[in-house]
Parts: structure tokens; C-alpha cells; sequence
């Protein structure tokens, strides 16, 4: 029996109130033991992964992803898009419904899973549309898709402006233990916004989205899961009314929980000043204030997880006059410093950041994935937490580059990637992979 | 690095005021009188000098003669040649130029360029009759074919030599110096 | 203070020393078209590029005569007569149109930021005359211009500005210069048009006779109907018997106020025609002064020497621009 040791690293598994040095034992693809490092486990025929001085932590999962295949090929596939997971030290990635065709059926999603498991990479847990087509009228079959493998069902990209369609949604759902994951926005109150509302959008002469389109939605999904029970995720919250809605909910006890992009705990809607369409996306960049309140809200809890809203674009679709751009920037690739560097400056504890990147979007979608428990899958990923780099969008292993981050000084990198006790990622030496 | 020194002062006010007393009645002479007779100073200094010889012909002949302001900046030959556009300060001439002796006034000639431009802009607001040239300083050095028909002084210059005129209107005084241009 | 940018993109940040200049040079042009032949040669030779993606007959011919004033060759292209009915995107045209090493090119867009993108992106000097909502910077400068030749001193002049503040250029071009030159602007309209962010810049009202109270200068804006959505105000009926500068209303203002418009007009509208006509509106001085401003800028912007860095080259390899810096700063 094949044995690989990681030793002598920094193990953080929150799911296990662990943060200590530690080695970890993998044995046919699952963590068999973890031990004090002290290197009595070591065996002559073991392989071993020096980690002196690197943070290990459970294979970093992203549940929020756009691999865009089928149909829009030309800007990511379901290959690249897990190599660009990977080289960023995720082991796993849900991927959104908004392909062409909509992944409404057992068909597109055994194609995508097909695919993932071709590029054998990391794992891909397609989610699945809540709408038929997206078009936000009729459920689609989730019961089928749920029996092809969906984690959840999601009409990402568009909101579910059918309030009645998204009360029958957190009914149905429920039935299969699948999580409602929304894009909160009032189309009608949004209306052709292209940043956040407020003194800069008047500035610069752009129509702007108040944070009142995506604290309305948060209000009616949040009133109707008082009636219906279910289990809503919310995706991508990014105003200060969204994280208090969400805090307030949590303490009735419903059962909701929401995720934030590590752009919209970094950046404020001046990014977009000067017109930079990399900085256009979908919910937009908020206020300072914002900013700080989606930080508070990962320090206590309000929200759970981390996740890219990975969105890749070719070039022709981005640099282009600001109204034509197309939303959204990748993420895969510069989650983990940013995440990083959140620790450093507000303080949240390392436990919580990892947390949020691991253990609990594994709970929000059942997965067995987010911890080093011994018996657990080996999805490991070490992380070079003191390398620093800087961002070349060039060389990113995703085909698109749309990223307000190019250039950028970053610090703490993955090092190496684990899925299933094989490593799928190794960076090279030096100061840049 | 170069630094410019003054080295001589040639003309104080008085030779100033009596070269242009004498080109106020040289005008007048070669013009019989001031019929038809117009004014124009090219900016800045040639404007001033302008109106002294208007005070002047007024004095001497009890007429006031019409004078206008000509600004060449739009008709220079060196424009896309800059970096930095020239100021422009707008030219005035509140009279029709057609069938009239226009005299031209300048403070320094030197390459003749001012004046070809000068000739240029005048044409677009009509037709002289004939157009003459005064000029306080006529330095040599000329880049076209171009002449002053009234000469207040005749003032040999090497090259890398600067005259400055210097008026009491704009500068506080009238003088005109010469400064060469030394390297330490 | 010479005028030292390379682009004409908007008003914002001009500096009040920037803005006189402008204002100075534009006022010395004036008399050129007074003249028998209204031309000079200063920029023989130059050619002048304009590319118009919305309609505009005033600003495009007005465009055109100061050019070929100042003895430019210009050449107009629009949307509908160019290829952009074709697909080609907005920087495809500008290249092509860059290849051909105009001196200037004049743009109109319905997207705020096409300037921009364009400057960006391509060597030769742009002027924006209009940008979707944000500005248009010509006219304000002949707006400005013309106030300033009746009351001499911007400085303490309260100006009011009336219509669809949210969706104009003219107002926030406007807003940008006047408040730079000293005076105090009013923003009047309906609680629709006006966002609240807007008191940052001046005191705003709903109440129009309380917006011209006292005036000096009264502002009007189009009501866009081509460029606003639906729900800004019930209908055009009703807007124009809140907001419609008729005598009555301009009583409130002072006695020797002047009113302006853009143009075109909406007669009935947002502006009554006998005060459109009658002799407080200054509105035919504007589209004078329009040429005179738009000549000053040829001048300022056109006549530049070649860059020795400038080739094809450079235009066709520039990458989508990222904006590194200014994300360091403000990161975290």
C-alpha cells in the first residue's frame, strides 16, 4: 500500500479544531492518520512532501464557479477551469447552470461530469438550474438532475424575479436536501445599472445599481423561508443591508447561510473609476462601508464561505466602451492571497478564513470534502504562506484574463494540490509559478 | 550653462522719442498727409509704438489716424513645431482695410518671418492699398525678402546676440539693450 | 497657464487657471468669424476626424465650421453611414481611423467613458463631445463663456439648472466649470432627475420658482426622451407644468438674468417660446460662442508635433489596461 507523508507543516483543519504542526499520513487516496510531527510514522517506502514552514489545510473547496462548457468554450472549459483551480489550491468546484445549453438536465450534467473527470483535476459538482432554461418560469427537473449527481440548484447569473417560483423552489428542494443557491437582484429596480449607485456612479455619468436591488430579494427569499423551510444559500452578498438581513435571519434560527467574493471584501466601487471594465461585475463593487461590513460578517459568522464567482471573459468581451463590458472577473487563481491578506488586516482568525474556504461550503452542499478527519478523502492543499508573487494575468492557467488584479504584489501561494491522495498541482520553484 | 548678461544699452527714452518723432514725420512726408492712412501694431511691443505715432501724427497734424492691433499668432510658420501652443490674444481692427496706406509697426525685424505672417493675416481682412513697414530696430539677418520702409535705428547683431526692446507700457521703461548670450 | 493635456475629455479637475485660459483663447478666436474671410491658415494641413455615434446636427456642423475656420480638412463619420451598422466595434473603427493619422479626433458616444477608452488606447488627441450621461465639455466652455461676457465675474454668480439633471452631460460639464470658477450652482427638477447625491454639488429643489429665485443665470435642459427610461415623470404634460421656464417663473429670478439652453429646444416643454425668444435668452450668443470655443480647441489640441514614440505599432499591441496602482492604494 502506497503511503505519502506530508510532514512537518502547519496543519489547519477547522472541521477538527486543529492548528498545530502536525504530519499527515495518506494511505489509497484518504487521510489515514495524523500525527505529531515527530516523524515516527515515517516508513521507508513512504513518499514525502516536505511542508516545513507551509500551512496544510483541507483541499480548498469554491462553490461558486463558471467552467462555462458546454458552449462557451471560447472562454474556459471544464479543463482549464479545474487546472486553474487547482494551481490556486482548489481540490474541489461547483459549477453554475448558466451554460449553453442550461444545464436543466441529467444530460448536460453527465457531460460536465464527464468532462471533469477526463481533465482529472479537480472535482467538479455541477448545479444544477432551478428554471427551465433559466427563464425563471418552470422548475426544472431537479429530481433527475439530483439522480445525475447536482449539489444544488441555481439560476446564477439571472435572479428569480418570480417570487412564486422561488417559494414552490425552496419546497421542492427540499425534498432531495439540495440547497437553493440565489443571485439576489431586482431586475426592475437594477434596471441597465453598471456599478454600484451612489456619488462616483453620478461622477462618471453611468447608471448605477442601489444596494436596495439586492436587499430586496434578500428580504423576500429570507420572509419566504420562514414559510417554506428549505435550504437557501445566498450567493455573492455585497452590500451592508444584505449582511444585517442575513444576521437577523440566522438569529430566528432559519436555515440560511451566503457566501462573499474575495473582491468584494478587497475592492471598493473606486476601482472602476478611470472606466475600468475589469472592474465591472455583477453584484458591482460597493462602498467602503459595504466592504467592511461583508468582513464583520465572515469575523462573526453571518457569512459562511468564501467563493470566486469565477467568470471568465474573453478579451473582446471586456475591453470594450464600460456599458458594453461584460460582468465579472476570474478568481481562481487570486482567491487564496486575497483571502491571506484579509487575516493579516482585520485580524479574523486563520481557523475562520480556512474555514470559510473549506468545512462550510462542504456543509452547505453535503460533501464529504473540507476536512482532514482520518477516513476523509486526502483533498489536501499546502500553502506558502509567506511566498509572495505577483499576478500575471498573462500567464494564467484559466483561458481569460479579466482581472483587476494583474500586476498586483500578492503574498501566500498553494504550493501543492491534493485530490484524493494524488497531487494534481505542484508549483515550480522560485518566486513565480 | 549659459547665462545672459546685459552689455550695452543703445538706445535710451530720448533716442527713442526722437527716432520716432522722426519716422512720424517720415510717414507723413512720404504719405503727403494722412489720407487713406492706417495704423497697425503687430503684438505686443508694435502696438505701442503704434499708438505713440498716432500721439505723435495727431500732434503734428491734427488728425487722428486709425489704428488697430494684428495678433500673427494663428498665421506663424513654427506652430506644429511646439509642444506648448502659444497664447493667443486676439486681433483688433475695428476698420475696413480696403484701398487704405497701411503701416505696418514692429519693434524689432530681424528674420522677417513676423512680418510675412503679419502680410498674411492683413490680406484676409482685405485689400490695402499698399502696406508699409516701421520697425524700431531693424537688426540685420533676414530669412526672407522682407524690408522696413521706416528705420528708427539700424543696429548691426551678431546672431547669438538678443536685442530687447524695452517700453515704458509694458516694461517699466524705454530702453533698448543688446545682450549676447555667454557660455561659463 | 498653457493648456498642457493631450485630450479634451471632460471639465472635471480642470483647474480654475485651465478653464480661463481656455475661456481667453476662445473669446480672441471670436473675431474671426466676424470677419470677410473667416479664416486662418493656422491649421492647414491638419486633419480633423469626427466620429459621431449618436444623431447631432448642431454640435457636428458647429464642429466643422471651426475646423475648417481654422483651415483644417475634416472628415465626418456617423453611425449610420459607418461601418459600426456592420458590427465593427467602436476600437476597431478608431483604429482604422488612427492608420490614417488624423490630428485630432472628435468623438460622440452614447456610452460614458468612450473617450476615455479611446485616449487610452491611441495616440492621437481626443476631443469628447459627449459621452452617454457624463460630459460634454465644449459646451460648457461656451456656456461658460457666454455668461462671462455679460457678467465679467463668474465668482459668486448663482446659476440654476433645470431638467433631467441625472441623464446630462450638460449639466455635469457645466456643474464641474462653474463650480471651479467660483459660482453657485442650483439643481432644480424633479426628485426623479435629482439623486441625492447631488447636494454635494449644490442646493437642489423640486420647486422651480424657488430654484430661480433670485438667479443670475437660468439654465434649461432638454428632456431627453431618447435617452431615459420610462417612470422619470408620468407625462411630458405634466413635467412641463412644473418645469416649464415661462415668464412667470423667470420673474422670480434677478432683472438682468440671462437664461441659456443646449439646444435643440423643446418649445413648451422645458422652455416657453416667448422666453425663448425674448431678451433675457442669450441661446443665439451660445451657438456663437460655440465655434469660438470649438476653434480655441482645435487650436489647443491639434497642432501638436509628431511623438517620436507614436507608430501603428503601439496602437495595435495595447493590451485591455488593468489599473495595478491605483488597486495597490486602495486594497484593503
Amino acid at each position: 500500500m502506497s503511503t505519502t507523508i506530508i510532514r512537518g507543516g502547519t496543519v489547519v483543519d477547522p472541521a477538527n479544531h486543529l492548528n498545530g504542526c502536525r504530519d499527515l499520513v495518506i494511505q489509497e487516496g484518504v487521510v489515514t492518520a495524523i500525527a505529531d510531527a515527530n516523524g515516527s510514522h515515517e516508513t521507508s517506502d513512504a513518499e514525502c512532501i516536505d511542508a516545513t514552514g507551509c500551512l496544510v489545510v483541507p483541499g480548498l473547496i469554491d462553490i461558486h464557479v463558471h467552467l462555462r462548457e458546454p458552449g462557451y468554450e471560447y472562454k474556459e472549459t471544464v479543463e482549464t477551469g479545474t487546472r486553474a483551480a487547482v494551481a490556486g489550491g482548489f481540490t474541489a468546484v461547483a459549477c453554475m447552470a448558466n451554460t449553453n445549453p442550461v444545464n436543466d438536465s441529467a444530460a448536460v450534467t453527465d457531460y460536465i461530469r464527464d468532462k471533469a473527470t477526463a481533465a482529472g483535476l479537480a472535482r467538479v459538482f455541477p448545479i444544477g438550474a432551478v428554471s427551465k432554461g433559466l427563464q425563471g418560469e418552470e422548475l426544472a427537473e431537479i429530481g433527475e438532475m439530483h439522480r445525475a449527481g447536482i449539489v444544488a440548484v441555481s439560476d446564477d447569473g439571472m435572479p428569480i424575479m418570480n417570487g412564486g417560483l422561488m417559494r414552490r423552489a425552496l419546497e421542492y428542494t427540499a425534498m432531495f436536501g439540495l440547497p437553493v443557491i440565489v443571485h439576489e437582484e431586482e431586475r426592475t429596480i437594477a434596471a441597465d445599472g453598471v456599478m454600484n449607485e451612489g456619488s462616483l456612479s453620478l461622477r462618471l455619468g453611468l447608471k448605477g445599481v442601489p444596494a436596495a436591488a439586492e436587499e430586496a430579494m434578500v428580504a423576500r427569499d429570507i420572509a419566504l423561508l420562514e414559510r417554506t423551510g428549505g435550504r437557501l444559500h445566498i450567493a455573492h452578498l455585497s452590500t451592508a443591508g444584505s449582511v444585517q438581513l442575513v444576521r437577523a435571519a440566522k438569529q430566528r434560527g432559519l436555515p440560511v447561510t451566503a457566501e462573499v467574493t474575495p473582491h468584494h471584501f478587497t475592492l471598493t466601487e473606486a476601482a472602476v473609476d478611470g472606466y475600468n471594465a475589469n472592474a465591472k461585475m455583477n453584484p458591482p463593487l460597493r462602498t467602503q462601508h459595504d466592504v467592511d461590513a461583508v468582513r464583520q460578517g465572515l469575523a462573526d459568522g453571518t457569512i459562511d464561505v468564501i467563493a470566486t464567482d469565477h467568470a471568465p471573459h474573453h478579451r473582446d468581451e471586456k475591453d470594450v466602451e464600460f456599458d458594453q463590458a461584460a460582468n465579472g472577473i476570474v478568481g481562481l487563481e487570486t482567491a487564496l492571497p486575497l483571502a491571506l491578506r484579509l487575516v493579516e488586516e482585520t485580524g479574523i482568525p486563520l481557523e475562520t478564513i480556512v474555514a470559510a474556504l473549506t468545512v462550510n461550503p462542504a456543509r452547505v452542499l453535503n460533501l464529504p470534502h473540507g476536512t482532514l478527519s482520518v477516513g476523509a478523502p486526502a483533498d489536501v492543499t499546502v500553502i506558502d504562506a509567506q511566498r509572495r508573487w505577483t499576478v500575471e494575468a498573462a500567464r494564467f492557467r484559466s483561458k481569460s484574463r479579466n482581472t483587476p488584479f494583474d500586476g498586483m504584489q500578492m503574498q501566500g501561494q498553494a504550493i501543492l494540490t491534493m485530490v484524493g491522495g494524488r497531487i494534481v498541482y505542484r508549483a515550480a520553484a522560485g518566486p513565480n509559478a | 550653462m549659459a547665462s545672459e548678461r546685459v552689455v550695452r544699452v543703445v538706445m535710451d527714452a530720448q533716442a527713442i522719442d526722437r527716432a520716432l518723432t522722426r519716422v512720424a514725420h517720415e510717414i507723413l512726408e512720404r504719405n503727403k498727409g494722412t489720407s487713406a492712412l492706417a495704423l497697425i501694431g503687430i503684438r505686443s511691443r508694435g502696438v505701442h509704438i503704434a499708438e505713440r505715432l498716432r500721439a505723435k501724427i495727431r500732434a503734428i497734424e491734427d488728425t487722428d489716424v486709425p489704428t488697430g492691433i494684428i495678433d500673427i499668432t494663428l498665421y506663424r510658420d513654427d506652430l506644429s513645431r511646439s509642444h506648448q501652443q502659444p497664447e493667443v490674444k486676439g486681433t483688433q481692427i475695428g476698420f475696413a482695410i480696403d484701398d487704405k496706406r497701411v503701416v505696418l509697426v514692429d519693434d524689432v525685424l530681424f528674420t522677417g518671418r513676423t512680418v510675412r505672417a503679419a502680410l498674411d493675416a492683413l490680406i484676409d481682412f482685405g485689400r490695402p492699398r499698399n502696406v508699409q513697414l516701421v520697425v524700431l530696430i531693424d537688426r540685420g539677418h533676414r530669412e526672407l525678402p522682407i524690408r522696413a520702409d521706416y528705420v528708427g535705428k539700424n543696429l548691426p547683431t551678431a546672431v547669438n546676440e538678443s536685442v530687447q526692446v524695452r517700453l515704458q507700457e509694458s516694461d517699466g521703461q524705454d530702453e533698448v539693450v543688446i545682450a549676447r548670450t555667454e557660455e561659463d | 497657464m498653457p493648456f498642457t493635456h493631450r485630450h479634451l475629455l471632460g471639465l472635471e479637475g480642470l483647474s480654475r487657471d485651465e478653464l480661463t485660459f481656455l475661456l481667453d483663447t476662445a473669446s480672441s478666436f471670436k473675431e474671426i468669424s466676424e470677419r470677410d474671410i473667416k479664416k486662418v491658415p493656422t491649421l492647414r494641413g491638419k486633419t480633423v476626424v469626427s466620429l459621431f455615434y449618436e444623431a447631432s446636427t448642431r454640435t457636428r456642423a458647429s464642429f466643422e465650421i471651426a475646423a475648417k475656420r481654422m483651415s483644417a480638412d475634416f472628415v465626418s463619420l456617423s453611425s449610420s453611414t459607418s461601418s459600426v451598422t456592420k458590427g465593427e466595434t467602436l476600437l476597431d473603427t478608431a483604429r482604422n481611423l488612427a492608420a490614417m493619422r488624423p490630428d485630432a479626433i472628435i468623438l460622440r458616444h452614447s456610452a460614458a467613458g468612450a473617450p476615455h477608452f479611446l485616449a487610452a488606447r491611441l495616440e492621437c488627441p481626443i476631443i469628447n463631445a459627449g459621452d452617454g450621461a457624463h460630459e460634454h465639455p465644449t459646451q460648457a466652455l461656451l456656456d461658460a463663456l457666454t455668461i462671462r461676457e455679460r457678467k465679467r465675474n463668474m465668482e459668486g454668480l448663482t446659476v440654476a439648472i433645470v431638467g433631467d439633471v441625472l441623464h446630462s452631460r450638460v449639466a455635469r460639464s457645466n456643474i464641474f466649470a462653474l463650480k471651479t470658477l467660483g459660482a453657485t450652482v442650483r439643481l432644480v427638477g424633479p426628485p426623479t432627475l435629482l439623486p441625492p447625491e447631488l447636494r454635494a454639488w449644490g442646493d437642489t429643489t423640486s420647486n422651480l420658482a424657488e430654484g430661480v429665485r433670485d438667479a443670475d443665470v437660468i439654465m434649461m435642459l432638454r428632456i431627453q426622451l431618447e435617452r431615459q427610461g420610462k417612470n422619470f415623470f408620468p407625462t411630458v404634460d405634466e413635467y412641463s407644468r412644473y418645469f416649464c421656464l415661462t415668464q412667470r417663473v423667470v420673474a422670480h429670478a434677478r432683472p438682468d438674468v440671462m437664461i441659456l439652453h443646449p439646444g435643440p429646444m423643446n418649445r413648451g416643454i422645458e422652455i416657453a417660446s416667448d422666453v425663448a425668444d425674448g431678451p433675457y435668452s442669450v441661446i443665439m450668443d451660445q451657438v456663437t460662442n460655440g465655434i469660438a470655443v470649438r476653434m480655441a480647441v482645435l487650436y489647443l489640441l491639434a497642432n501638436r508635433p509628431r511623438m517620436e514614440s507614436e507608430t501603428e505599432q503601439e496602437a495595435v499591441e495595447t493590451p485591455a489596461p488593468a489599473q495595478p496602482r491605483r488597486l495597490r492604494r486602495r486594497a484593503g
